[in-house]
């Protein structure tokens, strides 16, 4: 096989977008395994130093936060249920009402759809206080309800669905119907497996979206006890450190380290579905 | 009483289109049913309201002593066999053949015999494992009558099942349909736009037109006693001769020729039909006629040409033995009671 030059230049391009990918985490993670004080006199490190499992033990097993109740694993469970809910809450109501708009015909199925489009124009961090008063008079502030809740509705999730329903042709639909399926079944039996790999990426996108929420859960918690990855980011390990006031920079390295990969198990456990679906064309 | 009954049946769609006139219909149990018309005709409509995939505008439709109008597809106990098929992409054949038996709530045990059972009969056993697209376009069709035949419902419904096969394929699975029905002994719509289809699978053949039916009868009946120039012109391959005329005492007229003693009183513009099978050659034969075209099919010879005088086109079939050259002249009469004359303003059968 002849290598043709125009293929050389696509893989250098390739090879450049992994650097500026990778480089900055894996300075992150070399980082991440030495004594804070050496990335203070030294700044920061491409080799690995030897302080890793002290430094990762440290970030998930030390109480922070003002009343020194929250640890970083906590942290963690609290961002997962968060993205987890809200990725699933997503994808289940936006297949839902993408259902509804697609396939049972009234007439007001257009101009609502537009109505949930234009949703996207007012994004959670415009209509933030309503949405907080809403949550608070309904008593959910520091509750996991309050702060998935909000956001589990997607204009784009809905756009996406109610796209892929309208290319299922309508023959599959009359024909499950003399089958007997029943408007439900035909969503379950049909619409499901037909959009797994829809469903997957949705989840993904929705997962990542969830995970990376910061205003929404810094107002919506005032108790540590649900305190998010990406807040904690803001705040953990700021505090001097046994009287002695160096900042704990290999710490929050490994801190970073760890909240990337909650996203990335997500993306790689996923993307199986993703490949299978993109391989076996169904039609 | 019969097993389905339309009663002035019609049909509106929304944006206006009168797709079915008021239409009336009995077929009996076991019956092969055939509509048979013009593509826009309304065949898929009237076939798709029997479904209840389209709602009746107007009238009744009765299966089995129950009216069922009103009742959901799901619930009315009929199969339908698609022109692409609809296969459920996702499933095996299997369990594209299981679906319709699972709803109904079957046990697996009596669902995987009746699924074999259905395999068996349309040699699909080999493929139970595969999804749709792994197969050929026969076998897919063979999948969708497998689906229908499993469920052993009051009435298959059939929409143009064959038009998606080759040539060779199409007549293969229409003898196997034929066949299959026997078999079963279903009920049967089938809907087509080729005439060869209809004339060959039905027991009963509806030709229509426009949304109305033209004419109902065995293929046969219709085939000899067409009511109208539509039916005339449809039903037949290749399709009746038509030169106009007039008719007046017993007379009709043409430039060409003229034929007497026709027993009918009509006075006015006619239209002459002729199939090309009952013109025979004769010395001093009445249409005179000049040869432009022949195509040996090996069985016969489709000779086609104009009528001397008066251009008017003419198909004759011969025997494939007969040696006929393009540019020769010949002199063609017509059988005896094989010609057909209609009123050219409303298209219907005088004689
Ligand atoms: N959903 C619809 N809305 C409006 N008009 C329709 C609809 N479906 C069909 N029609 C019209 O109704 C008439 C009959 O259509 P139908 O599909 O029954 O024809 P057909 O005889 O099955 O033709 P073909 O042989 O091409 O399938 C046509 O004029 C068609 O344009
Ligand atoms: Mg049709």
């Amino acid at each position: 096989m002849k290598i043709k030059p125009l293929q050389i230049i696509a893989h250098i391009i390739l090879l450049l977008g992994v650097l500026l990918m990778v480089v900055p985490i894996w300075i992150s993670f070399a980082s991440s395994t030495h004594d804070s004080v050496t990335i203070l006199t030294e700044g920061m490190k491409f080799n690995l130093g030897d302080q890793l499992s002290r430094n990762y033990n440290e970030v998930l097993n030390e109480k922070g936060g003002w009343s020194e109740e929250v640890t970083a694993g906590k942290m963690f469970i609290n961002s997962f249920i968060m993205a987890f809910g809200i990725a699933t809450l997503k994808v289940v109501i936006s297949a839902m009402s993408a259902y509804a708009l697609v396939y049972f015909r009234f007439k007001l199925a257009v101009p609502i759809f537009w109505l949930i489009f234009i949703t996207l124009l007012v994004p959670l961090e415009v209509r933030i206080f309503p949405s907080y008063k809403v949550v608070s008079d309904l008593g959910l502030t520091n509750s996991y309800t309050g702060l998935v809740l909000p956001l589990v509705a997607s204009a784009t999730a809905t756009f996406f669905f109610r796209q892929f329903y309208k290319t299922i042709p309508d023959e599959l639909l009359e024909s499950a119907k003399l089958d007997g399926a029943s408007t439900w079944r035909f969503f379950i039996d049909f619409l499901v497996p037909l959009s797994k790999t829809m469903i997957a990426a949705m989840f993904i996108f929705m997962f990542v979206y969830g995970y990376s929420q910061y205003l929404w859960p810094l107002i919506m918690t005032t108790s540590e006890e649900y305190w998010t990855v990406v807040m904690g980011m803001k705040i953990i390990f700021t505090e001097s450190y046994e009287g002695v006031a160096i900042p704990r920079t290999a710490e929050r390295f490994a801190y970073i380290i760890l909240s990337m990969i909650p996203p990335v198990l997500v993306v790689v456990f996923l993307q199986k579905w993703f490949i299978k679906g993109l391989i076996q064309t169904e039609k | 009483m019969s097993f389905l009954e339309l009663k002035k049946v019609t049909k509106i769609y929304p944006n206006g289109t009168k797709a079915v006139q008021t239409t009336s219909l009995n077929i009996e149990k076991g019956e092969f049913m055939v509509f048979v018309g013009p593509s826009g005709c309304g065949k898929s409509t009237l076939l798709r309201m029997v479904a209840g995939l389209e709602d009746i505008t107007t009238g009744d439709i009765e299966l089995d002593k129950k009216i069922i109008n009103k009742i959901d597809p799901s619930e009315r106990d009929v199969a339908m066999v698609f022109q692409n098929y609809a296969l459920y992409p996702h499933m095996n054949v299997y369990n594209n053949l299981a679906y319709g038996l699972k709803n109904r709530g079957l046990a697996k045990d009596v669902i995987e015999k009746k699924v074999n059972a259905a395999a068996k009969l349309l040699q699909i056993s080999d493929y139970l494992e595969r999804r749709p697209a792994l197969l050929s376009g026969g076998q897919r069709q063979r999948v969708a009558m497998g689906r229908a035949i499993v469920r052993s419902p009051k009435i298959f419904l059939f929409d143009e099942p064959l038009s998606n096969l080759d040539a060779k394929l199409r007549i293969q699975m229409r003898l196997e349909i034929k066949k299959l029905q026997r078999k079963v002994g279903v009920t049967s719509i089938f809907v087509t736009h080729d005439q060869v289809e209809a004339m060959t699978l039905a027991d009963r053949l509806a030709v229509i037109n426009n949304g109305i039916i033209e004419q109902l009868g065995t293929p046969i009946e219709i085939y000899n006693n067409p009511t109208s120039v539509f039916v005339a012109g449809f039903i037949g391959s290749p399709q009746m001769n038509f030169i106009e005329g007039e008719l007046k005492n017993n007379k009709f007229k043409t430039q060409a020729f003229e034929i007497t003693g026709i027993k009918s009183d009509f006075d006015g513009k006619v239209i002459l039909g002729v199939r090309p099978e009952h013109l025979v050659q004769a010395n001093n034969g009445l249409i005179k006629f000049n040869v432009d075209l022949v195509e040996k099919l090996g069985s016969d010879n489709l000779v086609y040409g104009e009528i001397k005088d008066k251009k008017d086109l003419l198909c004759y079939r011969t025997p494939g033995n007969e040696k006929i050259n393009s540019g020769s002249k010949l002199a063609l009469n017509i059988q005896e009671n094989k010609l057909y004359i209609f009123n050219k303003k409303t298209g219907k059968r005088i004689i």
